[in-house]
Parts: structure tokens; sequence; C-alpha cells
């Protein structure tokens, strides 16, 4: 007996598997053609593809690193990298907590019962978020602050902190002695750990006889006390600096030159008008239903708010909030137009333009984004997951 | 049941108490309800009343806007400058090119002209045949636009790309990335959900490639990187490198938009026209494609929105659109020190197409909302 | 009901009024919905409000625990007329159990915590006590072994059962249903109404908003027919059904009796 057999051509298994391995074939190819030419085309201008220029010495200043000290004629190549990501990553992080700040501050504006004061949250977020960045940061800038805010003989006190046209002026603080200020920050931990099993046997005790203690005071006072006493009682070891006026600007303490002063207030203003509008989606995707049960159990507004509004808003509004975070960090490589030296300015113009070596600059300055999008990707998956267990 | 029965005697309807209706009512419930309300009302009072009378005294009552030179806003400090906007108003809109041939403005006349009576029909609900009107605007008009505002044939002078600039630019780099990117997005979105494994992971590592960098990187790689992609002798234009790299960023996000469509298909759908005897691209082209397609608008204009005012980076790769026009502008010798003025304008401009367009992504969402409830 | 959901103050024996409204009259806009309402509830009264959509009836008893705020006339629950005064509201609501047509029940919390929730943060019981009382409550509505679900993975009917269990954890003083049972399926519609027929037989004062006139003729001491926004007639189950006096709740009854 024989089985009638199918042609080769019509068997669909096969067919798949030829389409899957030409077309992987021609991607391989496309990239690997791309890539020779490109090494061709790179050693017909005189510059080998290697990653040897990593040691080699900048020749360029780069004016603001914080974290890392830049000295002209020592600082590598691979340096001027770590410093652009680490200026990335600071505008980044200041961004986001200002951000999330404002942002839920306008949208549950937004949401209020003050017609005057939604429609003002409505004007706000319609206004920034239908306008480039760029033409934000750079209005801002140089229409601005630049234009506007008053040489440092003049700045702008708000209490310890000074804004002048170099930028934004902040006490910060230093360590005066090693062992004592470990000493300090061993007690703050310890005395942190404290409130925290306080707390849990506040939380066990409310659950046997409910009767609950206002553990949130308890322990602010205890972990503020203690940190104030020991401090005292090591004799200071840590110290502010206090930034002071000097000839032409102020010296020590914290910096934030203009243009990072800009790039941030730009971010955080354009952002948060997304994550208001996250916000508002969240709060407003509560049915009426769920607020009426909870009244008509007796829920005062605060319990109602913080028992059933927010655990159900913030599923809606933490997911779309991450990822504004994600494009918050990839929209501060605008900075560029501004010349705050983050990684895009300072590594795939400035460094690219000096040695050339395109392939390898552009390569590591997009892995280092992708890094952050698989972070944000990750974090987004568990969130997810945990919420999904818990129901719904 | 009884024979004695009663008619029902309906009580007039009142008017309610005078305290519960009418803007009385309304201005203490929306905006003195309670004390917090109170306060935040006089709050944002004063904050109204604080920056709102000189803004408006700045922007429209003390403003310049006659004569043709910096004479007039340099006389009057206490208004904005329009004059200087009025003056460079066709370099704005159309770049160096055609203002400074003003024999050959008509051309980026027509194409926006041409794009409006396109566009203004589709907003509208009753058009009849919106289909068409879609495919004409995305495939036929795109080759109008070339005709006319490159130029080279029907006697038509050729310009120079090097010299286009304002919101002609804008426009075009805007358009020529939705129109490129939405066919590569729809390959990609069914490269997304297709059941071959590699065709799958390809699709993903690409997307999200794209999706992962900004797109400052990615004008930067356009242009630097792609003449060395190709064997010398291979030139780009500047413009077309630009377009380049934005068809590439935005096909991963359309393919994304696209890929919602696709998700929301009832997998009814996909079945039913498996049962008829549809192949793949039968069932796709014909079937699921046209329903997510529908679904997916909304989040295709989004993107839109997006890519329209991200088209603003690339004043940093050197091409003068809308945005880096007006900087320019604002920091010649005739107008420096205008700034504010020049941004202004070009943010309004910026947020004129970005509000409307995103005020009608809304409107359909809520229609295609109620479509599906009513189905 | 056993001893922990019995009525607070069961000992006073007076038989004054629990509810008592007076000239009641609210408007939506200028839209007038309910005229010259007055109504008195008896303790352990079982009152079936019924009559067609739009007649005010779901309105009326949601001006009970305040969902809604009524321009003129007064509402005296338990002693204590219900005024803008936030304190007062409260705690008449507290003391005032409602169930509601699409449950309302928390999708973020347990069942369990469902019913937990009020009694701790508002009576301030310990968590093992409100989860006694809880469980007790679950117990009664049958679906004790449903304690650790989460309200999305119940039916329709057991989820309205758990929104019952929850009104009573409060121990209310009276209980306010509004349509219960017009989202069910007609295999659940029974399962809730046996619950609210064993809690009306445990002594419970209940105002129904509901069309099932089979619940109505066996539980209610009182049905009222509401219309135009005004009670048109109230009557004892039997007359009401047997010998109606006006000619609109006739031909209301023959309506929702002919099928």
């Amino acid at each position: 007996m024989k089985k009638t057999s199918i042609p080769l051509h019509r068997n669909p298994k096969l067919r798949s598997l030829a389409v899957q391995v030409s077309l992987l074939f021609l991607v391989f190819y496309a990239l690997f053609s791309l890539y020779s030419t490109t090494v061709s085309n790179l050693e017909d201008r005189g510059i080998k593809t290697s990653i040897g220029f990593f040691d080699e010495i900048a020749p360029f200043k780069v004016g603001y690193s914080p974290f890392l000290d830049f000295k002209l004629g020592e600082t590598t190549y691979i340096e001027v990298f770590f410093i652009g990501v680490m200026n990335t990553l600071l505008v980044a992080i200041l961004g986001i907590i200002a951000a999330t700040f404002l942002g839920f501050f306008i949208g549950i504006l937004r949401t209020s019962n003050n017609w005057i004061a939604s429609k003002f949250a409505l004007v706000f977020v319609e206004t920034f978020r239908n306008m480039p960045l760029l033409l934000q940061i750079m209005f801002w800038n140089f229409a601005i602050f630049l234009a506007f805010l008053p040489p440092p003989k003049k700045s702008i006190e708000m209490g310890l902190f000074y804004l002048n046209s170099r930028g934004l002026h902040t006490p910060l603080p230093v360590i005066e002695d090693n062992i004592l200020s470990f000493i300090w920050f061993g007690i703050i931990i310890a005395t942190i750990i404290g409130a925290f099993i306080f707390a849990k046997r506040a939380k066990n005790n409310f659950e046997r006889t409910g009767k609950s203690v206002p553990v949130f005071y308890y322990s602010l006072i205890a972990i503020f006390g203690i940190g104030f006493l020991s401090f005292f009682a090591l004799g200071k070891p840590l110290g502010v600096e206090i930034p002071v006026l000097g000839k032409f600007n102020f010296k020590g303490g914290g910096q934030l030159p203009l243009p990072l002063f800009s790039l941030w207030f730009a971010l955080t203003v354009y952002t948060s008008a997304f994550i208001a509008e996250n916000v508002r989606a969240g709060i407003s995707s509560i049915s009426k239903g769920q607020i009426e049960a909870a009244r008509s159990i007796g829920l005062s507004r605060a319990q109602m708010v913080r028992m059933v509004i927010l655990p159900q808003a913030l599923r809606v509004v933490i997911p779309p909030t991450i990822s504004q975070y994600l494009n918050l960090t990839k929209n501060s490589s605008l900075a560029i137009a501004v010349g705050f030296e983050e990684v895009v300015a300072v590594w795939a113009n400035i460094s690219l333009n000096q040695t050339g070596q395109a392939l390898i600059i552009i390569a590591m300055t997009i892995i280092f984004y992708e890094c952050c999008s698989l972070l944000t990707s990750f974090i987004l998956n568990m969130y997810n997951k945990r919420v999904q267990i818990a129901g719904r | 049941m009884s024979e004695n029965s009663t008619n029902f005697i309906k009580i007039p309807d009142r008017e309610p108490p005078i305290n519960s209706i009418g803007w009385l009512a309304w201005i203490r419930h929306n905006l003195f309800g309670s004390t917090t309300n109170t306060i935040i009302t006089v709050l944002f009072f004063y904050f109204f009343y604080l920056y709102i009378p000189p803004f408006v005294d700045w922007a429209i009552l003390n403003a310049n806007i006659s004569g043709s030179d910096r004479s007039v806003c340099d006389a009057n400090k206490a208004g904005a400058c329009w004059t200087f906007i009025k003056v460079r108003l066709d370099q704005l809109l159309f770049g160096l090119y055609f203002a400074t041939n003003p024999e050959e403005i008509w051309r980026p006349i027509f194409v926006f002209a041409l794009f409006g009576m396109l566009v203004v029909p589709l907003v509208i609900d009753s058009t009849p045949h919106k289909k068409w009107l879609l495919m004409i605007l995305l495939t036929i008009y795109p080759v109008i636009f070339i005709a006319v505002v490159y130029g080279g044939v029907f006697g038509i002078p050729v310009s120079d790309t090097g010299q286009w600039g304002g919101l002609l630019l804008t426009f075009a780099l805007a358009f020529v990335g939705i129109v490129l990117a939405l066919p590569l997005g729809i390959l990609l979105a069914l490269g997304r959900r297709s059941e071959m494994p590699i065709v799958r992971a390809l699709s993903i590592t690409y997307i999200e490639f794209w999706r992962g960098t900004p797109l400052i990187t990615i004008l930067f790689m356009a242009s630097v990187m792609l003449p060395l992609f190709f064997p010398s002798g291979v030139e780009f234009d500047k413009v077309v490198r630009a377009m380049i790299g934005i068809t590439l960023f935005q096909s991963a996000y359309t393919a994304e938009a696209v890929r919602g469509g696709l998700q929301a298909i009832d997998k009814g759908q996909n079945e039913a026209s498996m049962a008829l005897g549809m192949g793949y691209w039968r069932r796709t082209m014909l079937i699921v494609l046209p329903q997510a397609l529908k679904i997916s608008i909304p989040s295709i204009v989004n993107t839109f929105i997006a890519l329209f005012k991200d088209t603003s980076l690339v004043s940093i790769i050197g091409l003068l659109d809308l945005l880096k026009m007006s900087q320019n502008a604002s920091r010649s010798l005739d107008w420096n020190g205008y700034d504010i003025e020049g941004y202004l304008f070009a943010g309004f401009v910026f947020w004129i197409f970005c509000f409307g367009m995103s005020s009608y992504s809304q409107k359909l969402e809520q229609k295609l909302d109620t479509d599906r409830r009513s189905e | 009901m056993t001893s922990t959901t019995a009525p607070k103050n069961s000992i006073d024996t007076d038989n004054a009024p629990i509810i008592t409204i007076d000239k009641l009259n609210k408007w939506y806009g200028k839209f007038h919905v309910l005229k010259d309402i007055d109504l008195s509830v008896n303790k352990t009264e079982k009152i079936v409000i019924c009559g067609p959509s739009g007649s005010g009836k779901s309105t009326l008893i949601r001006c009970i625990n305040r969902l809604e705020v009524h321009q003129e006339g007064s509402i005296i629950v338990d002693g204590t007329e219900l005024t803008d005064d936030v304190k007062h509201i409260n705690e008449i609501r507290s003391d005032v159990g409602m169930v509601f047509q699409h449950f309302n029940l928390f999708p973020h919390l347990t069942v369990l915590e469902n019913c937990t929730l009020a009694p701790i943060w508002v009576r301030k019981k310990s968590k093992i006590e409100a989860d006694e009382i809880g469980m007790e409550l679950l117990t009664k509505v049958r679906i004790p072994d449903q304690a650790h679900k989460y309200p999305g993975q119940l039916s329709g009917g057991q989820q309205q059962r758990v929104a019952i269990a929850r009104a009573l954890c409060m121990q209310p003083r009276v209980m306010l249903f509004d349509e219960p049972t017009s989202a069910l399926d007609p295999e659940m519609i029974k399962e809730v109404l046996e619950t609210m027929i064993e809690l009306a037989e445990s002594g419970m004062t209940m105002l129904v908003v509901t069309h099932e006139m089979g619940f109505a003729n066996k539980v209610a001491d009182r049905v009222i027919f509401m219309d135009e926004g005004q009670i048109v007639e109230q009557n004892d189950p039997g007359n009401f059904f047997n010998n109606p006096k006006s000619d609109r709740t006739k031909l209301f009854l023959s309506q929702i009796l002919e099928h």
C-alpha cells in the first residue's frame, strides 16, 4: 500500500521552514554586507575600526562632570563616555522625580470638582504636550532663563538655593570625618530598621485588637530625633557646603548649570503633562458605583481615597507612567540643543567628530539606551505579573 | 379586581428652589463647594490676576504689527514684535527657496491647499467614499507633492532641497514618514503576530530596537553612517537621509499601533475566513487587516502627532525646519533679540496641528467605542 | 440572625418609625424627580417599592443614605436628620446597608476583605474579630468557600450575595436594595431572593426596589407603587395585588403580570 505523498513545495511545514531560513539568511547577509562596507569605507578615510581609541586622551573639555573628575589632558575617551552616561542618568532621575510630583498634582487638579482648577489643568496638559519638546527646551533656555534670570550678584534667593543666569546652586552635604559619618549612617539605618519592626508589630497588634497606633508619626519622630541627637553626639561628622558668591559666580555646593536646569525644567513640564493625563485616566477609570459603594458602607473621604480609589487607579496609572520615565530618559538626549554634556552630546557628537569611530560610538550609544529600555520592560513585566496575581 | 378605581392625579411639576439652579448655583457648586474649594478658587483667581493681564497687554494690546523693520518694535518694547513674524512669514512657512523666488511661491501654497481639500472631507463624518479619498491622499498626493515642490517635470524648475525649510519641510518630513512607514509597519505588525518563530523574533527585534533608541541618535546615524553603509559614489541628499531615518524610526511605532488593532480583532474572524478556505494572505488582506486598520486609526494618528513634533529634531543635524527657521530668524541681525516671538509663533503653529489631530483622534476613538458597543 | 448581626439597640421597644420622610422634593437640574414624598418606615417593616423605570423609586432610596441630595423636605433616619453635616452622614451610612444593582464589589480586594473593610476602618474592630463576622455572614449567604477569591472570579449571583454580606457586616439597622436582581440571570435571581427572604425572616428592616412580585407577595408588609416621582398607592400585598385602587396601578400590574 502506498501513501499519497505530498509534493515538497506544498508541505506547509517545509514551506514555512524554507521561508524562515531564507529570511534569516537574507537579514544576516544584509547586516554583514552593511558592516563590511562601513568598515572598508571608514578605512578609506583612514579610520581603522577598533576600540583602541578608548584609552586615548580626549582633546576637548567637558565642563560638567559631578561624579568623575575631568582633567583636560588626562581624561580618556572611555571616561568621557561614562561622564556622558552619568550626566544622562542624573538629569533622568531629577526629571523623573519632579515630573512625577508635578504630573500627579496636575492630574489630581484635572479631576478636582473645582471647575477652575480642572480647566487650568486641562489647559496645562494640552499646551505642553502638543508642542515639540525641543522647542520648549530652547524656549525656556534661550528666550526665558538666559534673557531674564539675573546675573550672579543679584541671584534669586530661595533659602539656601540660589538661581541666576548661570544656573541653580544648591547646598550639598559633605563628609568631614569618614569613620564617624559611617557610624552615623549606621545609626540612621538601624533606626529605620527598628521603625519597620515596630510597624510590623503594630500591624499585628492592630489585627488582633483593632487598636491602631500612629506608626508613621512615631517612626518619623524617632528617626529624626535619634538622627539629630547622634549627629551632635558624634560631633557633626557631616557638613553642609553652602554655595558662596565668588567674584563671578557661586562656588561650592551643588551646581546645576543653566543648560541642565533648563533641560530639567522642560523635561519635567513636558513629561508631567503626559503623566497628568495618565493620572486623570486612572482616576476616571473607577466607576461611580465603586465610590457609591465605598460611601454606602460609611468610609470617610480619606479612607475611600486610600482604600478604594488609589489602589485601583494606580494599577491603571503606573504602567504608562513607567513608559513615560523611559521616554524622559530618551528625550534627555535633546540636551545637545542647549549644550548640556550628556551621552549623545559628548559621545555620539563630539567624540564621534574627533575620532571618526562612527561604528563603535553609535553602537555604544544605542546599546546604552537599549539597556534602559530593557530595564523598563523588565520592571513593567514584573509589575504586571504582581498585579495579575492580586486578582482581576 | 374591584371596580371602584380612582384616577391617577399627577402633581404638576414645579420649578426647583431658586438656589439650586442657574448660574449662581453653578458657581456655588463648582467654585465654592467647600472651604478647600473656595481657597483653591481664590488662589487661582489671584494667580490669573497676576499673570494674565500683563501677558495680554504684551501679546495683544501693546503689540507691534505695523512697519517692515525693527525700528517700530525697538521704539515700543512694552509689546510683542509681531512685525518680525509678518515680515518673515514666507520664510517661516515655505523656506528659503520659495521665499526668495516669489514667482515660485504658488507651488507650496498649491500643495498645502490640495492637502487641505483632501483632509477636510476626511474629518467630516458624512463624507462618502472616505476610503478612496484616503487612498488618494496616501498614494497620488505624495507624487503630486514631489512633482510640484521638487519640480523637474512639466517645465517646473527644480528646487534646491538644501534650501527647503520652514513648515513646508516639517510637513514633508512628517508626511513622508507616515506614508512610507505605514506599509512597513503593517508588515512588521503581521510579522510580530506570525506563527513562524524566526519571522516573529526578527520583527520583535526590529521594532524594539528602533523604539528603544532616541530619534536624535537615529538622525545622527542617518546623517553620519548612512553614507558609510553604501559603496562610495552613492550620494544621499541631506533631506533624504533624514527621511530614511524618520521612516525606519516611525515604522516601529506604526507597527505597534497596528498590532493593537490586530489584537482587538476577534479570533472568530480569522477562523471563519479559514473555514471559507481562504489562504493566509487573502484572509489577512480581505478580512483581518481592513478591520484592524480601522480600529488602529486613532493610535496611528497619535504616533503621527509624536512624529510631527519630533521632526523638529532635524534642526540639530542642520536642516532648516520650522523651529530652526524661527530660531535663525530671531538671531539674524535684522531681528536679534526677538526670540520669544519666534518661539511662540513656531510653538503656536505646531500646537494648532497637534491639538487638532489629537482632538480628532479622541473623537474617533469615542466613535469607535460606541460603534463597537452597539454592535 | 445571631446576636452579632442583630440590630444594635434591640432592647428599646418603642415603635417610633426608623425612617421618616416628610414632603420630600428633589430635582435633577430642572427635572422634578421626586414630588412631595411622605413615607415612614417602622422597625422590622419590609417595604417593596415598584413602578415603571424613571418613576423615581431608585432615587428615593438613594436619598435615604444621601447618595443623592434632596432640595426640599426632610429625611430623618433613626432620629438623625440628613443634612450636609459630614459626621451625621457617615453615622447614618454605617447604620444603613445598601445593595446595588451592579453589586459594586471592590475588585482589588478578596471577598472576605470586601466584607471586613468597613468593620475594621469604620467600626474599628480588630482584624480577627472582623474576619470572624465576615466568615459568619459569608456562611449565612452560603459562600464561605469563596472567601479568599476575588470578585471577578465569582458568578453574578455569588457576587450579589457577597454584596449583601458586605452590607450586613456593618450590622445595619436598615437595609436598602436597589434592584438587586435586575442584572442577574434567572437561576441566579432565585439564589439571591432566597438570601433576601432569609434576611427578612430574621427581622431586618428592609426597603426593596424590585419588580419581583413573587418576592413582594411573600415578604412585604407594604407595597408602594410610584410613578412620575410620586407615591401613587401603598397597601399590604394582598390588597395591592388583588384590589388596586388607582387605574395607574392596575395598568402597571397588568403589564408586569402578563409575562
